[in-house]
């Protein structure tokens, strides 16, 4: 069954981007990272619906592609500025939110 | 427009004052006169709110409550909100609506240190709404509510506008009252969970109703419950009396207030308290009010001896006249305690007349303050060669307040003496009749103390120190009068002005009480008959 | 007529209104007013005693008024017989009826039927206050009691007011003190009128207050108010006995005022023996403080700090007689309380007996010639309570009569005198009056003997009637000591008026008198005097002993004394009439000629042992104890007054101060330093310190994770990814055990 397998590449997918997340200090990496993430969630969405014969998945799938794009719209502008601000983009500088 | 008064007549007179008091919140403080205007116009239509309620009272049904309106308040705990009054109330209503514009009257040139007529008059205004709303409340909370409604206003008026001991006393008036009101309301706690449930649209409910309460009159209450019930309105009621021992707050607050809060505090605050044993206290729980009532006239003829002496021994007028309300409020007293229908009349009578007479004294001693600067009796005399008008007025409230016939006074305390002779059944007469001879010698003490203030203040010639010959006068009159404004000690130090007789305000605002008094005193069923029916009706319960 | 007597106090009462409203605006000061109104009353109270005999001459029918006749409102008049009964009812009702009253005038009845001779008293009154259905009236009762007593205060004060124009003229409170008059006129006739006891307390308190006003009228010298107000205070203190008096009777009489009814209770026995003795007792102590009986005599002398023509009006002819007016009123009850028809020795017959001769005693140690009189007048009401305490109600009355007159005449006469002098010490500023002032001079003459009793003049009718009382009435044996005290009051009078007449008309002048020539009087200060002075000597052929024929003997016991149920006359065998004793009548002349003519002796011829009371100790102390009057005035004065007023009061306000209120401050400061040591113990120490214990814990731990907010994205995002990996795994355990 090729279920499985799908499972499997999907999360070692989800593994890597997390690990990018946690570890790398890009933002730009970070956000790739995160896309990695939301893709991992798109393989076992379309695997799940391709093993249920059902199109609920594949819809969802489409929806997790659309916001990914605006979010990574988002998270880029976000970096941008935090460029401009800062002249870098090392995250281990970014602590504005420390208690 | 007689259903618009049986509807709204005894709501309006209520909280009128509270709509002027609003209105002349928005006015700027400078306005001073306007302040006034609305003041007077206010309290002239709570007036004559007051007087088209008497034109319309049924005289024929005074034992039954008129004007009733019943309206859900606290549903909660099923306080409502009756309004009525009857033959007891009536008077008592009377005299608030009218006392009051006359203090306003007299305000209008007279106002007290620190001035600010806005904020004095809308104390004022307030006053009258938690007085009229205690004479018609019809049921236990809301009587509460109105009867401490009353304290704050005096509170400022005594704290703000007293004398130079004003913090100390306007506090032990407060405390002192509010102390005695707290055990009240558990009181009416008590009864309100004590008495049977009622039926109301339906459900059946505790009530605070003042009517159903009466009907029920503690029956099946067990007697010591019932005793010591009767014992937290006892305190509260006797506190505002004041029945003596807790009379010390009164002779501190009179001296202190302003002249006006004296007079209303005369005139009507004690009221209350002896309205609320009438109305309250002994419709409610008659057998245990059989049970206090010889400690409650024993207090009482302590109070008229222990007053009069104490009058004796003061040197501050308005110290005197605050004492002698004590010893008239026992005449009051001895009158309720002995729970005779000729005793009850006596007390309403009493109330009504002390309220003119001693409302009175403290108007002249107010005047005197303001021309002589000194209320002490020794530094003053003969007021009848400089202010002869002021000094026939003094003359004439003596009088009055010593219980000469034909004067207010009389009917006070003659029939509440006559009273003591024969108490209800069940009482005993050996006691009594022991009270009527010591409260008759009480008598010659009123007359002992009273005239012997007249002698040293209005007899004989004036001292050296208010003698001021013209020339001086004309000066320093008018600096005083400058300096009056925003100086305390201003004018003080100008000793020599001339004594002024009265003014404008001083006959306009006495005139109505002096007549009064005249009238009550030559024909005092005008009050008899209208408490007769309701004093009869109060009593029913106790020959059960 | 007889049924709208009210108007006569009216009148009096609205002039002392209208005279305070404008007699300052009027060109005689309102004198004019007050005049024109007791005229008017005087006119009046004559019409009303001319109606009141012709209605005992024809008293209306007994089937009239049956059983109740003091209900009867209206049943005055003579004229037309029984048409306006039903009329009557509204007339009680109603105090302003004239249509019914006028019924009442021309109706009743002059028929013949009456046996026993009853005229039953004119009522009418209206609800004066009600409680509990107790209805109190207020009202007038007309008998001939009260008939008299008009004419009497209307007359006197008529006189009193006319010499007054003069003698105070250019006072500095003129209009006052006319108004003041009217005003004691009125209430002194609101008084005599009362138809129940409660009127006639207010009657009685109004008296006395204008008493206190007209006392002290020159209040800026402090004697005159000392006086005004020792007055009015001594009053008070016979008040309390008279409220006392008065509530018992109320009860006893089964709750009401009513003077008939209370009278004719006491009269049928319905009123306990014990209840009537008490009450009488009560209200013997007013009476001896409003008419001056002895120990409650004191304030009356004082009481001639007042003008003289108040004093003569007051203090001598009118208000001091209430007293014996009450009694007289009340007399059923006096007379059962104190059983007087049965005793040989009461109360009041005591009381009155004493007064006479103490009375007296003081008379001779004064030098103002005020006060000698009225210690005069004490005594002289000592006769009246006497008289009525042994039963000899028609004496009293008549002697009250008489007195009025002749006292009042004396009085006005040492005002004429004073008014020439200017002082009223005999001693210093008087003597050899008569030369100057001869219709004073006669005047008083004739007033002195009509007091001491000398035949024809008034005062020997009149005090020999009580003589004869107090000799012939009574139990067994009579009154004895009444008898033997009047005696010895006769001569004292005699003498003590000989030595005014020695000091004030014989002799050389002296101070004034000798400084300037005195002279006499004007008009309107003698006409009153000479009036006075006529009535004074022919008042007492009004009650002519029965040796002067059927038709003009005892006529004032004829139509004074009351006839009906409320009088125990005619009810009670015990109660008579005195015989006119013809040797009672010359001992007490005799002993009345022997007081003068030892006077004589003394002060004309110089004769006997003067100036004993330097070398005799006895005869000091005596001198002494009546010179301080009995040490009476201390003892009220220094005494009670000033113990009252000093310790007594300051130590009542010494426990107001100290323990009461103390006791409150106490209350206060405990209040207070309770509160703060439980501040400071108990919520500062417990209480707080747990607060702020769970404060430091939350701080400690707070610290302890905000190390762990880093502000770094990604660590929150491990914590994230931990945390979901935690739930994950215990999911999947979760999962895989059920």
């Amino acid at each position: 069954m090729l279920l499985n397998q799908f499972l499997i590449l999907s999360a070692v997918l989800f593994a890597i981007g997390v690990y990018g997340v946690i570890a790398r200090r890009n933002g730009v990496a970070v956000l790739m990272s995160i896309e990695l993430i939301l893709n991992a969630v798109n393989i076992n969405l379309v695997a799940f619906s391709a093993m249920t014969g059902t199109l609920a998945g594949q819809v969802f799938a489409l929806f997790v592609i659309a916001i990914a794009a605006a979010e990574v719209g988002v998270g880029l502008a976000i970096v941008l500025v935090i460029y401009r601000n800062r002249r870098s983009i090392d995250l281990d500088e970014v602590d504005l939110m420390r208690g | 427009m007689k259903d618009l008064l049986n509807d709204w007549g005894l709501t309006a007179a209520t909280f009128l004052p509270v709509v002027g008091a609003v209105v002349m919140m928005v006015i700027p403080r400078a306005e001073e006169t306007l302040h006034k205007l609305v003041a007077l116009l206010t309290t002239l239509a709570v007036l004559a709110v007051g007087v088209a309620l008497i034109a319309s009272f049924d005289f024929d049904r005074t034992r039954t409550l008129q004007y009733v309106v019943d309206r859900s308040w606290i549903d909660v705990i099923n306080s409502r909100y009756i309004v009525g009054v009857d033959g007891i109330a009536l008077p008592l209503l009377a005299l608030t609506v009218l006392i009051v514009p006359l203090v306003v009257i007299y305000s209008w040139n007279h106002f007290p240190e620190p001035h600010n007529p806005k904020a004095f008059l809308i104390l004022i205004l307030i006053l009258e709404t938690g007085m009229v709303g205690t004479f018609v409340a019809q049921d236990l909370i809301l009587f509460f509510v109105f009867f401490e409604v009353v304290l704050l206003p005096m509170y400022f008026m005594i704290g703000v506008w007293g004398g130079e001991a004003r913090q100390y006393a306007a506090i032990k008036f407060f405390l002192y009252t509010l102390f005695g009101s707290a055990l009240m309301l558990v009181s009416f706690l008590a009864v309100y969970f004590l008495s049977p449930e009622v039926d109301v649209g339906g459900t059946m409910r505790h009530t605070f109703s003042m009517i159903e309460l009466s009907d029920w009159a503690g029956a099946g209450l067990a007697s010591t419950t019932a005793l010591f019930v009767f014992g937290g309105m006892f305190m509260g009621f006797g506190v505002k009396v004041p029945i003596f021992p807790f009379h010390t707050w009164l002779p501190d607050a009179h001296t202190q207030a302003p002249t006006q809060g004296s007079v209303i505090l005369a005139a009507v605050l004690l009221k209350l308290g002896t309205y609320g044993f009438v109305r309250i206290a002994i419709p409610i729980l008659p057998e245990a009010a059989e049970r206090w009532a010889p400690w409650i006239g024993l207090l009482a003829v302590i109070g008229i001896i222990y007053g009069a002496l104490g009058c004796l021994a003061q040197t501050d007028m308005k110290r005197l006249i605050a004492f002698s309300s004590v010893a008239h409020m026992g005449y009051v007293m001895l009158g309720i305690s002995t729970l005779t229908t000729f005793g009850i009349n006596a007390a309403i009578f009493g109330m009504v007349a002390h309220g003119l007479i001693t409302g009175m004294l403290f108007f002249v001693a107010g005047s005197v303050k303001d021309r002589y600067h000194t209320l002490e009796i020794k530094r003053l005399g003969g007021m009848l060669l400089q202010a002869p008008r002021l000094g026939w007025v003094l003359a004439f409230s003596c009088m009055a307040s010593l219980g000469l016939p034909g004067l207010a006074g009389f009917w006070g305390e003659f029939p509440a003496i006559l009273s003591a002779y024969n108490p209800a059944a069940g009482l005993n007469p050996a006691v009594y009749r022991t009270y009527m001879v010591v409260a008759a010698i009480g008598t010659i003490l009123a007359a002992g103390y009273l005239l012997w203030l007249l002698q040293r203040v209005a007899f004989g010639t004036p001292r050296e120190e208010f003698v001021g010959d013209d020339h001086d006068h004309g000066h320093g009159h008018d600096q005083a009068h400058a300096l009056g404004q925003g100086d305390r000690t201003g004018s003080h130090a100008l000793g020599h002005a001339r004594i002024h007789d009265m003014h404008l305000t001083d006959y306009l605002a006495w005139a109505p009480m002096l007549l009064l008094i005249v009238a009550l005193g030559v024909y005092p069923n005008l009050i008899f008959r209208v408490t007769d029916g309701a004093v009869v009706n109060s009593l029913t319960a106790l020959g059960r | 007529m007889l049924s709208h007597v009210w108007i006569i106090p009216a009148l009096p009462a609205l002039s002392f209104v209208l005279i305070l409203a404008f007699g300052k605006r009027l060109p005689r000061g309102g004198s004019e007013i007050g005049i024109a109104a007791v005229a008017i009353a005087f006119v009046l109270a004559c019409g009303t005693g001319v109606g009141w005999i012709q209605r005992v001459n024809h008293p209306p029918a007994a089937h009239e008024a049956p059983a109740a006749e003091h209900e009867e409102p209206a049943a005055g008049g003579h004229e037309e017989p029984a048409a306006a009964e039903k009329g009557e009812e509204p007339a009680a009702a109603g105090h302003e009826e004239p249509a019914a009253a006028e019924e009442g005038e021309e109706s009743t009845a002059a028929e013949e039927g009456e046996e026993h001779h009853v005229t039953p008293p004119v009522v009418r009154g209206t609800t004066w206050l009600q409680s509990g259905g107790t209805k109190v009236e207020v009202g007038t009762m007309l008998d001939g009691l009260s008939a008299v007593m008009l004419l009497v205060v209307t007359l006197v004060s008529l006189l009193v007011h006319v010499y007054s124009t003069e003698y105070v003229a250019g006072d500095r409170r003129y209009t006052h003190f006319f108004a003041f008059l009217s005003l004691f006129t009125a209430s002194m006739l609101f008084f005599v009128l009362s138809k129940t006891t409660l009127q006639m307390i207010v009657g009685w308190e109004l008296v006395g207050l204008c008493s206190f006003v007209l006392i002290g009228h020159w209040w800026e010298e402090k004697p005159n108010s000392d006086a005004a107000l020792k007055a009015f205070l001594t009053n008070r203190v016979g008040d309390v006995g008279l409220l006392v008096g008065v509530s018992i009777l109320f009860f006893a009489a089964g709750g009401t005022f009513d003077i008939i009814g209370i009278n004719e209770m006491a009269n049928t026995g319905e009123i306990r023996h014990l209840l009537l003795l008490v009450a009488s007792c009560s209200l013997m102590a007013a009476v001896m403080s409003k008419s001056g009986q002895f120990i409650l005599h004191t304030w009356l002398p004082d009481a001639m700090a007042g003008p003289t023509p108040v004093s003569a009006l007051i203090h001598a002819a009118t208000m001091v007689v209430a007293g014996i007016y009450l009694i007289a009123r009340l007399y059923s009850v006096f007379w059962h309380g104190f059983q007087i028809g049965e005793s040989t020795i009461n109360l009041m017959a005591v009381i009155g007996a004493v007064t006479v001769v103490f009375g007296a005693l003081l008379a001779f140690v004064q030098n103002d010639i005020k006060k000698v009189l009225a210690y005069s007048t004490i005594s002289q009401l000592g006769y009246m309570v006497m008289a009525l305490g042994v039963g000899a109600w028609t004496a009293a009355i008549f002697h009250l009569f008489t007195h009025a007159f002749f006292k009042a005449c004396l009085f006005l006469g040492a005002g004429s005198l004073s008014h020439a002098v200017h002082s009223f010490d005999m001693k210093q500023d008087m003597g050899g009056m008569r030369r100057f002032m001869p219709r004073t001079y006669w005047t008083f003459m004739i007033g002195t003997g009509a007091l001491m009793g000398i035949p024809p003049l008034a005062g020997f009718w009149s005090k020999d009637e009580i003589l004869a009382g107090a000799s012939g009435l009574g139990g067994e044996g009579g009154y004895k000591l009444m008898l033997v005290m009047g005696t010895i009051g006769a001569f004292c009078t005699c003498a003590y008026m000989s030595r005014v007449l020695w000091y004030v008309f014989w002799g050389e002048p002296r101070g004034a008198a000798a400084l300037h020539t005195p002279h006499e009087s004007g008009p309107r200060i003698v006409i009153p005097l000479v009036i006075l002075a006529a009535l004074g000597a022919v008042a007492g052929f009004a009650n002519l002993p029965s040796f002067a024929g059927e038709s003009i003997a005892l006529r004032f016991e004829h139509y004074v004394e009351p006839t009906a149920a409320y009088f125990p006359g005619g009810l009670d065998a015990a109660f008579r009439h005195p015989e006119f004793t013809l040797w009672i009548a010359v001992v007490s002349t005799v002993v009345g000629i022997l007081g003068i003519g030892l006077a004589y002796l003394w002060f004309w011829r110089g004769a006997g042992p003067h100036g004993i009371t330097e070398r005799s100790r006895p005869a000091r102390a005596g001198y002494r104890l009546l010179e301080n009057r009995y040490y009476l005035d201390h003892l009220y004065t220094g005494v009670i007054a000033g113990g009252t007023k000093g310790p007594v009061a300051r130590a009542a306000n010494w426990v107001n101060q100290n323990v009461i209120d103390g006791l409150v401050n106490l209350v206060a400061r405990g209040t207070r330093g309770s509160g703060q040591w439980v501040y400071t113990h108990i919520d500062q120490g417990v209480v707080d310190t747990l607060v702020n214990g769970s404060g430091a814990t939350a701080e400690g731990s707070g610290q302890l994770l905000r190390r762990q907010q880093t502000g770094k994205v990604q660590s929150y995002g491990a914590y994230l990814f931990a945390g979901a990996t935690i739930l994950a795994a215990v999911f999947v355990f979760i999962a895989s055990t059920s």
